[in-house]
């Protein structure tokens, strides 16, 4: 499965548009994490539990509309955007939609 | 009392320890920045003609900064008479820098030449109990070709 925020993929041509495809994720930081990331507030700098967390949560976001993309028998994801939105104190919706396409190799 | 030297303790050890670290994460950032400069980011989207032959495949950079307890501080003050907040400016152009080099690590080591149709995204991932700005992710995306 390829996945590509263009939509020409060089070497390749798109056979068929299968239509929009979604996933998204909705994640709360856990409070170790928050505990960590308070001293990290005092001294600045990254904060690598956090960068970890919606990483993962990104993850799980694509995989979601990977699986939508599977079903509708696509074998790649094109023009792939994301979105985030802070949806309540300490948590966070994580969005990926792209367009589901047959590639053919060229 | 008490409370002053808690704050100043704070204030202290922010200024400290927050500008050591800035000015090693600007060092390290200038050192790979130059070590990656062969991958070209674009912004735009591949021209209809075109001599890549393979690639296409999404890469990503991200990485959640937090301000120190001294530029919070001075921050809040500032807020006040409005105007250029620079602590956060730094703090912001920190965390693009890093994020791009993560987007091309990560092109690099699919032995990707350019990087296209990349696209910034930035969303403060938490506002904190304390009032103030506490952390920043940046995301940078796009698609990695090769020649």
């Amino acid at each position: 499965m390829l996945i590509s925020n263009m939509e020409v993929i060089p070497g390749r041509t798109i056979k068929q548009h299968l239509g929009l495809v979604q996933g998204s994720t909705v994640r709360a930081k856990h409070v170790g994490r928050d505990i960590m990331a308070g001293f990290k507030n005092i001294l600045g700098g990254e904060l690598v539990g956090y960068t970890e967390l919606m990483s993962e949560a990104r993850e799980e976001a694509k995989e979601r509309m990977l699986a939508q993309a599977q079903q509708l028998g696509a074998n790649g994801v094109i023009n792939v955007r994301f979105a985030t939105a802070s949806v309540a104190q300490g948590a966070a919706e994580l969005f990926a939609y792209g367009t589901a396409v047959i590639l053919d190799d060229a | 009392m008490l409370e002053l030297i808690i704050f100043l303790t704070l204030l202290g050890l922010g200024y400290g320890v927050g500008s050591y670290r800035e000015k090693n994460h600007y060092a390290d950032l200038a050192v790979r920045e130059k070590a990656l400069s062969h991958i070209a980011v674009f912004d735009h989207k591949l021209a209809a003609e075109h001599d890549f032959q393979a690639g296409g495949d999404l890469v990503i950079g991200n990485v959640v900064v937090s301000s120190d307890y001294f530029k919070t501080v001075v921050a809040t003050i500032k807020k006040f008479f409005g105007g250029r907040l620079r602590s956060y400016e730094t703090l912001l152009e920190r965390g693009r820098r890093e994020a791009i080099l993560r987007m091309k690590q990560m092109a690099h080591e699919q032995g990707a030449d350019c990087i296209y149709n990349v696209r910034f995204e930035t969303a403060a991932t938490s506002q904190g109990a304390s009032n103030t700005l506490s952390s920043v992710e940046v995301l940078v995306y796009g698609s990695a070709v090769r020649r």
